[in-house]
């Protein structure tokens, strides 16, 4: 396998710059030609991955949640990253306490829909880090 | 491009309207809580609110928390719906994979066909 491009962001666990995140994906994924539709896709599983770390990674800290953009000729792979609290997955936030919170539920729904592959790795205490695929639609492989 | 979000209320044939526009994460969704909390003051007995996406190009998990959040209290108060108009196809896409369109909480193509359709519900 050809080794992949990568571009990598840091952004602090902030809301104010989760648009930020975004953004950097999306021009990430419109120069691997993905359709419009899957970089809507993108932005929108990027953001819920970056949405969770500031909602839930370092509690009332501030801590960096790091992104790597890996290209590769068939498929984008992102890994959203933090080395905050970590959780236990089977243990989400009951979102009937605050019923606006209901982010990391609905986050993960999207990012699963929306994505070709998730995979999530998080343990109490050591961060987690969320790895998500994309492939390029077959007529618009190229780098 | 928007990073920001714009809110602004009006009312059309007795029903709130709330205009939106930018994007609705989670570093603009209070922006969109505020507007549904006034709206929630000011029109304590309303049977509808719609929600105006016509400006909007992006949406998540959190905006979609507080619309759904919103139209549960709408139920409670006045057993009311929330109705969205205006979603681009990527908006309407995440509104079906959220699973969240339910009873009280609708889509409609514009703002005719909505009061059209809430005008007639109530006659």
């Amino acid at each position: 396998m050809t080794e992949p491009i990568n571009v990598e962001l840091s952004v602090p666990s902030l809301s104010d710059y989760v648009g930020v995140a975004r953004l950097t994906a999306s021009g990430v994924a419109n120069r691997m030609k993905f359709t419009h539709e899957d970089i809507e896709d993108i932005k929108i599983a990027v953001s819920e991955a970056c949405t969770n770390a500031v909602q839930y990674a370092y509690g009332d800290n501030i801590g960096n949640i790091t992104l790597t953009f890996s290209i590769f000729e068939t498929h984008l792979e992102i890994k959203v990253s933090d080395q905050g609290l970590g959780f236990n997955i089977e243990d989400k936030p009951d979102s009937a306490s605050d019923p606006e919170k209901i982010g990391l539920g609905l986050g993960i729904v999207f990012m699963k829909s929306l994505m070709d592959t998730v995979d999530y790795q998080s343990s109490e205490g050591k961060g987690t880090v969320v790895t998500m695929t994309k492939k390029v639609p077959p007529a618009r492989t190229s780098l | 491009m928007v990073l920001d979000l714009n809110v602004s209320i009006r009312e059309k044939d007795s029903v709130p309207i709330i205009d939106l526009e930018g994007e609705i994460d989670v570093y603009t969704y209070p922006k969109l809580s505020d507007a549904l909390k006034l709206v929630f003051e000011q029109y304590p007995i309303t049977k509808n609110i719609i929600i105006n996406l016509s400006l909007v190009r992006y949406i998540d998990s959190t905006g979609l928390g507080v619309i759904a959040n919103g139209a549960n209290q709408l139920s409670k108060l006045s057993e009311g719906n929330v109705n969205i108009i205006n979603a681009t196809p990527q908006i309407r896409k995440i509104f079906d994979v959220s699973g969240l369109i339910s009873a009280n909480f609708n889509l409609f193509d514009n703002e005719e066909i909505a009061l059209s359709n809430l005008n007639n519900n109530n006659s």
